[in-house]
Order: structure tokens, then sequence, then C-alpha cells
């Protein structure tokens, strides 16, 4: 293990490092933590200036409920949700199917249609920007919380493809070619034996893509215009121009938008990682 | 038919699942790329007819002095941000340790990359406010004076980019430490024998075997860089006076705002984006070739 492991060091030094984590801790979550503590002061200490001594009472539930009650922060979080959801299950299901494709069979083309799925998940969205907002201005969903989920489920089958091919790869080729000698047909070989076997990729896939959508903010401000289908991410920026007086509770919408993914990362943490280091750092 | 299915099955199968794929991703991704290169030899303000101008978008790009800017402050984004790839491997250095809550802690390091940059562009406007935030607060308290990063066209991308850093770090620092457990234990011991430590221990010995981690590391964040967008319109909105644009934005700015709808001109911007941008992705697709190949 590098570094030296802590406990074959001299207890002095071993002290030292104690002290060391949770102050870089703090000071590494210092912008943060000043904003949940601006989120639960009351609407005076924020006019008085007061932001950094003694909150004069504590307000959490006040704050937390007045973003609720008086800005459509709620209306937007429901957006974000039923913008994320679809866009997971549809990438997921594409490159399941795209990534079996290029991961079992070998054919002339193979390489170059992965490389176009690589390729075009790294390009700039500006490129995407005009055509994009056409395409959905005609198809009649713009502005429409489809409208970002069809466009979300296209691009991330670039990465997804990517991931789960790579993913597929690694399985043993050989139950693949036992299943074929028994005349089992490429469909039902799909069904029963590969995709059983690829539900770690698509955990990993889902906690990533969950993040990745949620925090969209680009696509958001393209395709859509006013709260109709806005996501939380372009909703709390609006918020943030409206409420220029009201910092405590756009700090509190702030932490409340922060935090499915936040939960998200905490509870499936091992797939998340898994999917960040595209299985490549093992 | 069925005989043929049955006969050619190897064949017509994988075109049949990857249909949808391809198709979703051409209408998407692939066309829309040749759409804007197309419409970048245009002129065209969203609505109306396009009127074919030839290169011209090109040639007013090159005396077009925010564009010179925004290519500048590509540039500064893409060298400070790579900071984040040795900044990200002391983190991980710090945190490779097995003592007692050390996976809280290093979930806890990880945090800002999670949240939404919206969120990371809003908490950092906060901290860098001239009068409430918490930066002018500390650099008061030890006595310098204080300054608004955000509205000061010499600071102000490098207050951005500051802001950028630290989720990034945390993205490169997760990387690290996945790669850090891999590390085979008899080379350290072995380059302890050998009287390596410190320093020398982690370029001659560490280093080396963490060169996949550090290659997605670089890749990520110059991707990362090029792409940044949601800190700048969060944050400063290009300002000020345009002092803050890259390429992304001010791409943004001159298709969508108010400032333009000049969709031809934008195209144009967008187009020199993605050749910068294609010369990592070639990198990129020749690794992969090479490793395709190899293995």
């Amino acid at each position: 293990m590098f570094p030296t492991p802590i406990e074959r060091t001299k207890p002095s030094t071993q002290l030292l490092y104690k002290i060391a984590l949770p102050i870089s801790i703090i000071i590494w979550l210092l912008p943060l933590l000043a904003v949940a503590l601006t989120s639960i002061r009351s609407g005076a200490d924020i006019n008085s200036g007061n932001y950094w001594g003694m909150p004069t009472s504590i307000n959490f539930i006040e704050n937390y409920t007045a973003v609720f009650t008086d800005s459509p922060l709620g209306y937007y979080i429901l957006n974000s949700f039923k913008i994320t959801i679809p866009t997971v299950i549809g990438a997921i299901v594409l490159s399941s199917l795209t990534g079996f494709a290029l991961g079992v069979y070998r054919f002339k083309l193979n390489l170059f249609v992965f490389f176009m799925f690589v390729a075009g998940n790294f390009i700039p969205f500006q490129i995407l920007m005009v055509p994009v907002r056409d395409l959905s201005l005609s198809l009649g969903l713009y502005n429409s919380v489809w409208g970002l989920v069809v466009f979300h489920i296209a691009f991330q089958t670039g990465f997804c493809t990517f991931f789960m091919r790579n993913f597929i790869r690694a399985l043993p080729y050989e139950l693949i070619e036992a299943a074929r000698v028994e005349g089992v047909s490429e469909f039902k070989i799909f069904w029963y034996i590969v995709v059983p076997l690829m539900r770690p990729a698509m955990a990993a896939l889902s906690v990533l893509i969950f993040t990745f959508i949620w925090n969209d903010y680009f696509w958001a401000i393209v395709l859509t215009q006013g709260a109709e289908a806005m996501p939380v991410t372009a909703g709390l920026n609006s918020l943030n121009g409206q409420w220029v007086y009201n910092q405590h509770l756009v700090s509190a919408g702030s932490i409340i938008a922060a935090l499915p993914p936040v939960l998200m990362f905490f509870l499936m943490q091992k797939h998340f990682i898994a999917g960040l280091t595209l299985g490549a750092v093992k | 038919m069925y005989s043929y299915w049955k006969n050619n099955q190897l064949k017509i199968a994988p075109w049949i699942f990857l249909a949808p794929g391809i198709l979703m991703f051409s209408l998407y991704v692939i066309f829309p790329i040749f759409q804007s290169i197309n419409l970048s030899f245009y002129q065209w303000d969203g609505l109306g007819e396009k009127t074919y101008i030839g290169a011209e978008n090109y040639i007013e790009l090159l005396d077009d002095e925010y564009f010179i800017v925004s290519l500048k402050n590509n540039v500064i984004w893409l060298v400070l941000y790579l900071l984040a790839v040795p900044a990200g491997l002391f983190a991980a250095l710090f945190l490779n340790q097995t003592v007692r809550g050390i996976r809280i802690y290093k979930s806890i390091f990880f945090f800002p990359f999670v949240i939404s940059q919206v969120v990371v562009g809003l908490v950092f406007s906060w901290f860098y406010d001239p009068s409430n935030g918490l930066l002018n607060i500390i650099l008061e308290f030890f006595g310098f004076d204080t300054i608004a990063i955000l509205a000061e066209e010499d600071y102000v991308t490098y207050g951005i980019i500051a802001a950028g850093l630290w989720p990034q770090t945390a993205y490169c620092m997760i990387l690290y430490l996945t790669g850090l457990n891999s590390v085979d234990p008899e080379q350290i011991e072995a380059g302890r024998i050998d009287n390596a430590r410190g320093w020398r221990m982690l370029w001659y010995v560490i280093l080396p075997q963490l060169k996949p981690a550090t290659f997605i590391a670089v890749v990520v964040t110059i991707i990362g860089a090029l792409r940044s967008f949601d800190l700048i319109d969060i944050m400063t909105g290009g300002g000020p006076w345009g002092s803050s644009r890259v390429l992304a934005y001010y791409m943004y700015e001159k298709a969508f705002s108010e400032y333009g709808f000049r969709m031809g001109y934008g195209a144009a911007i967008a187009v020199v984006l993605l050749l910068i941008m294609m010369v990592y992705i070639a990198t990129i697709l020749y690794r992969l070739y090479r490793d395709e190949k190899g293995g």
C-alpha cells in the first residue's frame, strides 16, 4: 500500500493525521457548509447582513417549507424526476441492445459503429444545439419533458454503449457459443443469458446517468422555456434571479436540489464509482 | 423466409440489435453535427430564409475581439483545469489509509462532484460575494483588502475556474483512489528494499502503475474544461463586459440570446470548438484502436 499505512508510522504522525482529516474535510466543504448555515437563518438575519454570526433563530422548518409553498421548486423537482427516470430506463434499454451487438458479433463495421458512439459522446454540446432545437420544435417536443427525455436518451446512448460493450466483452464468450451450439436463437441468448449477467453494468449506469441528467443545465435552458417543463437546475437559477433578497431561501432550495443525486451516490456508492472509472481502472 | 433467417441469423441479428440505438443517435447527434457545419456557411436568424454566405462567418470571427477573448479564456481553462489532476492525486494519497471512518471521509470529499454545477456556481458566487462572502471575510480577518472577484475583468475567469476545480478535483481523486487500490504491493516492497521512499517511490514506482487512471483523469478534465458553460452562465453570464466568456458560452449567446439569433455565426463558433475537441477525440479513438488491435 502507498503511502505507508499510518499504523506503521510514529504515534505523533498518527495523531497529526487524525487531526488533519476532519480539518481538511471542513475546509474542503466550507463553501457548502456556509450555504447550509445560510439556509437555516431567518429573513431578518439576511436583511441585517448577519451571515456569519450566530443565527438569531433557527428557521430550518420555516425556510425549507417556504421553498415549497412560495416557489415552484417542488414542481421543478417533479419535472426533474419526470425527465431523469425515463432517460435512465431508455438509455439502458438502447445501450443493452447496442452493447450486445457490438460486444458479441464480429462484423466489418463493428469498430466503426463503436467509434461513432464513442466520438459522438465527446463532442461539444454547442455543435448540436441549433439543429436539436429545430428538430424538437418540428417534432412538437420543444418545451416538453419528453423533448428533453428523447434527446437525453439519444445522447447518453453513446456513453452507455461504450460502457456496456466493454462489459459484455469481458463476459465468458463460451456461454454464448455453447448456447448457439444448442440451437438457441440470438434473441433468446440476449434475453436469457446476457441480460441477467449485465445487471452490475446496468446498476452502475443507472446511478451515473441519473446524476448526469439530474444535473443537466445546458439542455434544460436550450430545450425549455418558462416553468412548464423546466427541471430543478434551471428552475433554481431563475429562482435565484427572482429572490435576490432571500438568499436563505435560495440556499435551502440549493440544498434540496442537490439532495437526490447525493442520496443516490451514498446508497449506490460502489456502482457509482465502478461507472465513473469506466471499469477501466480496476 | 424462416430458413433464410436461420442461415443468416449471425449476420442480421447485430443490425436488429443496433437499429434503435443507431437511429436515435444519428437523428440527435450525428446528423446535427453535419447540419451545424453546413449552417456555419449561412446567415440565418432562426426564422426566415437562410442565405448562403460562404466562409464569411469564419472571416468575421478573425476580426471579432470577443471571439479572441473567448478563445483565450478557453486556453486558460484548459491549462488551469488540469491542476485538478495532481490535486486529485494528492487528495487520493492523503485519503488512501485504513483508519476508522475513512470511507465516510472519502465519500464526503467526493461530494462536490455529485452536486449540480448550478449549485456549485451559486455556492461560489456567494463565497466570492464582495460584501458578505466568506472569502472576503477571511481576507479582512487577515488584514487584506476585499476584492469582488466576479466583477473584475482580470480575476473573473480564474474565480470561475477555481469553482470548477472543486468538483473536478473530487472526480480525479476518485479515479486515483481506485487506481491506488490495484497498485502491486510487491513492487512497493521491492522499492522499499531499494530504499525508495516518498517522492522517489511515488515517481518511479507508483505513478507508472497509475497510468490508466492518469489517462482517464486527463481526458475527462480536458473535455470538462472545453465544455465549461454552466458555471459561467450561473456565476457571471459571461461578464463583466464579456470578459469571462468561453467559446461554448459565446456561441450560445450569439445564437440564442437577446444579443443575436445569429444561428450561422454561432454555428461557426461551435465548429471551431469542435475542431479543438477533435484533437482530443482523435487521441482517445487512437488509443482505443490500439488497445483493440493489441488485445
